[in-house]
């Protein structure tokens, strides 16, 4: 069966999405990428979607899936990497992506989660993280 | 002018065909990225209601030119149940299936010009154009 490869990293997941995903593919990784955080432990897990040419509804659905699932395993999600064209095409389309962190590139993602799981930074990390909940409550 | 191609949507793997003759014929028409990437977008909701809603169906594909305007024209048909209440179909967050209820209401915003038409127990046609 066909699958979107995930990769670890230390306590990070890592998935780079560089195909054209139809819906059944999409709802495998919610699956796979679900049950690996449980396996491995995993704090945090980072999707490139830099390849991905649209991000319609169902695969804007399927990623905040992905960061809800992975926020009750204790683990925090970021996407990164989202074309210009396509965040101006969700907005358009009125797709917010509530709950989901994003960063410009893998390196500010990877930064981003480093931050936010390591617990020497705790206090710098709670104020940027409750910022981020509000948003994600409203 | 291209001759309209018709592309038949039965599996969700059609929906990536299509989203990928979309993409193809938008470039084409000589469409800029984010021209292209929101004809597509729209492609693939309307694809997925075809899909999901209607059992089933076809796209048309049609590049139009009115002076030295250029579109692309797509035509959505299924023989589907149909909608009952198009209004409410068309509201932002509403569905009777398992999406987000932005398909009909995200296409619509997406294209230039946005025709729904519906009958219930025969079927529905949604034409989208968006110039250039």
């Amino acid at each position: 069966m066909e699958r979107i490869p995930i990769l670890q990293m230390g306590n990070f997941l890592i998935v780079t999405i560089q195909v054209d995903m139809h819906d059944q593919l999409a709802m495998t990784l919610q699956d796979d990428l679900t049950n690996r955080i449980s396996q491995t432990s995993a704090h945090g897990v980072l999707i490139d979607i830099s390849a991905l040419e649209i991000v319609d509804s169902f695969i804007g659905r399927v990623l905040g899936n992905i960061a809800k699932m992975a926020q009750v395993l204790d683990a925090k999600t970021v996407v990164v990497g989202m074309q210009p064209a396509v965040a101006i095409t969700l907005v358009e389309l009125g797709l917010s992506l509530t709950g989901i962190r994003t960063a410009l590139n893998v390196e500010k993602g990877m930064a981003l989660l480093q931050a936010s799981t390591d617990p020497t930074t705790d206090s710098q990390v709670t104020a940027t993280k409750g910022h981020l909940d509000d948003n994600a409550e409203a | 002018m291209q001759k309209p191609e018709t592309l038949t949507i039965q599996s969700s793997a059609d929906v990536v065909l299509v989203r990928q003759a979309v993409r193809r014929v938008a470039i084409e028409i000589g469409f800029g990225l984010v021209d292209q990437t929101k004809i597509v977008t729209a492609a693939s909701e309307l694809a997925r209601n075809t899909l999901d809603y209607g059992g089933g169906g076809t796209v048309q594909l049609e590049a139009l030119q009115e002076g030295l305007k250029r579109g692309l024209k797509l035509t959505f048909e299924d023989q589907g149940p149909g909608i009952p209440d198009i209004e409410l179909a068309l509201k932002d967050g509403f569905t009777t299936g398992n999406g987000l209820g932005m398909g009909l209401s995200g296409a619509k915003r997406l294209a230039s010009e946005f025709e729904i038409e519906s009958c219930v127990g025969v079927g529905t046609r949604v034409t989208i154009v968006r110039w250039k």
